[in-house]
């Protein structure tokens, strides 16, 4: 089985009250170091197989399409999976 | 005339969406989202609730149900559709209405008797209603944030398309305190807060919902 790691974030001129609800949480851990937080998401497709040029083409179709909203969303990336990605184990 | 409001898996208040097509005379049409076909109706209603669970993000999953595959080319070629909380997310996702919906900023559910100021009259659904008049509707959801680039916002403004704006404090971060907006063509209205729920004596804030119902109904008369 291939995977497909897609990355969608906000536009950086679109507001993320998820990110700011993260950021504001931080500091009461200790942690005061972090200036701004945004929150993105991470979607993961399964192939059968190693993933082609093709998966990765439709992919690529499948994120500008539904994973992602263009008005206020940019589809960061688009790749093949590495044995980290599946197993951050390792 | 009849006037169909879609139900999605998650849809809540299509029964309220009914029953305010009812109350002005008209014939309210029930359309399942599995189904490609909008039963000759002469408008539609896209109503609040969480279609899909607002999985992905609010609206995205609905823009796929078969019954945008009708609806879609209707509305570009002039049906009046109305799009209520969910039902705007729904049209914004499907590109019918320019912008999107985010978290409310403050991060909370509103559920409140909202103020909003009518600025277009222009469109099927708000012709009964005076330029600069003010409504109270209830405004109730997680997710009625609109946004969208400054171009796109000045175009709106520019050309009259900002139906509805909050009046008082902007209850959500909406930019320019946005409430509604309509397309180009004018036949397609999308607000956050509820018609439906305003329009009976005793059940809700007033009943300035109404008069979405009876332009609509005016419009069809016309047409």
């Amino acid at each position: 089985m291939g995977h497909v790691v897609i990355d969608v974030m906000l536009k950086p001129e679109i507001l993320d009250p998820q990110g700011q609800a993260v950021r504001g949480a931080l500091p009461r851990l200790g942690f005061e170091q972090f200036a701004d937080v945004r929150q993105g998401k991470r979607f993961v497709l399964t192939v059968e197989g190693d993933v082609t040029e093709e998966h990765l083409a439709a992919a690529r179709e499948a994120a500008e399409k539904l994973l992602s909203n263009p008005v206020i969303e940019d589809v960061v990336s688009v790749r093949a999976a590495t044995s980290h990605d599946t197993d951050p184990g390792q | 005339m009849k006037v169909g409001v879609v139900t999605f898996p998650g849809s809540l208040d299509d029964r309220d969406a009914l029953r305010a097509v009812t109350a002005v005379g008209a014939e309210a049409v029930s359309l399942w989202h599995g189904d490609a076909d909008l039963r000759g109706v002469d408008a539609v209603i896209l109503p609040g609730g969480f279609s899909y669970g607002d999985y992905l993000r609010c609206g995205a999953i609905a823009r796929f149900a078969p019954v945008m595959d009708a609806l879609v080319p209707a509305a570009q070629g002039g049906l009046p559709v109305l799009g209520i909380c969910n039902g705007f997310q729904v049209l914004c996702e499907s590109h019918l209405l320019p912008g999107a919906l985010i978290r409310n900023d403050h991060r909370k559910f509103n559920c409140v008797d909202q103020r909003l100021v009518v600025q277009n009259n222009q469109t099927p659904w708000t012709s009964d209603f005076e330029v600069g008049q003010e409504i109270t509707i209830v405004l109730k959801n997680g997710e009625g944030g609109y946004v969208a680039d400054e171009a796109t916002l000045d175009e709106l403004e520019g050309e009259g398309r900002v139906v509805f704006r909050y009046a008082g404090d902007n209850p959500n971060g909406s930019y320019r305190a946005i409430a509604g907006v309509t397309n180009e063509r004018g036949n397609v209205v999308g607000l956050m807060p509820h018609p439906e729920h305003a329009i009976e004596e005793g059940y809700g804030p007033s009943v300035d919902g109404l008069k979405f119902f009876t332009s609509v109904l005016k419009a069809a008369v016309n047409a």
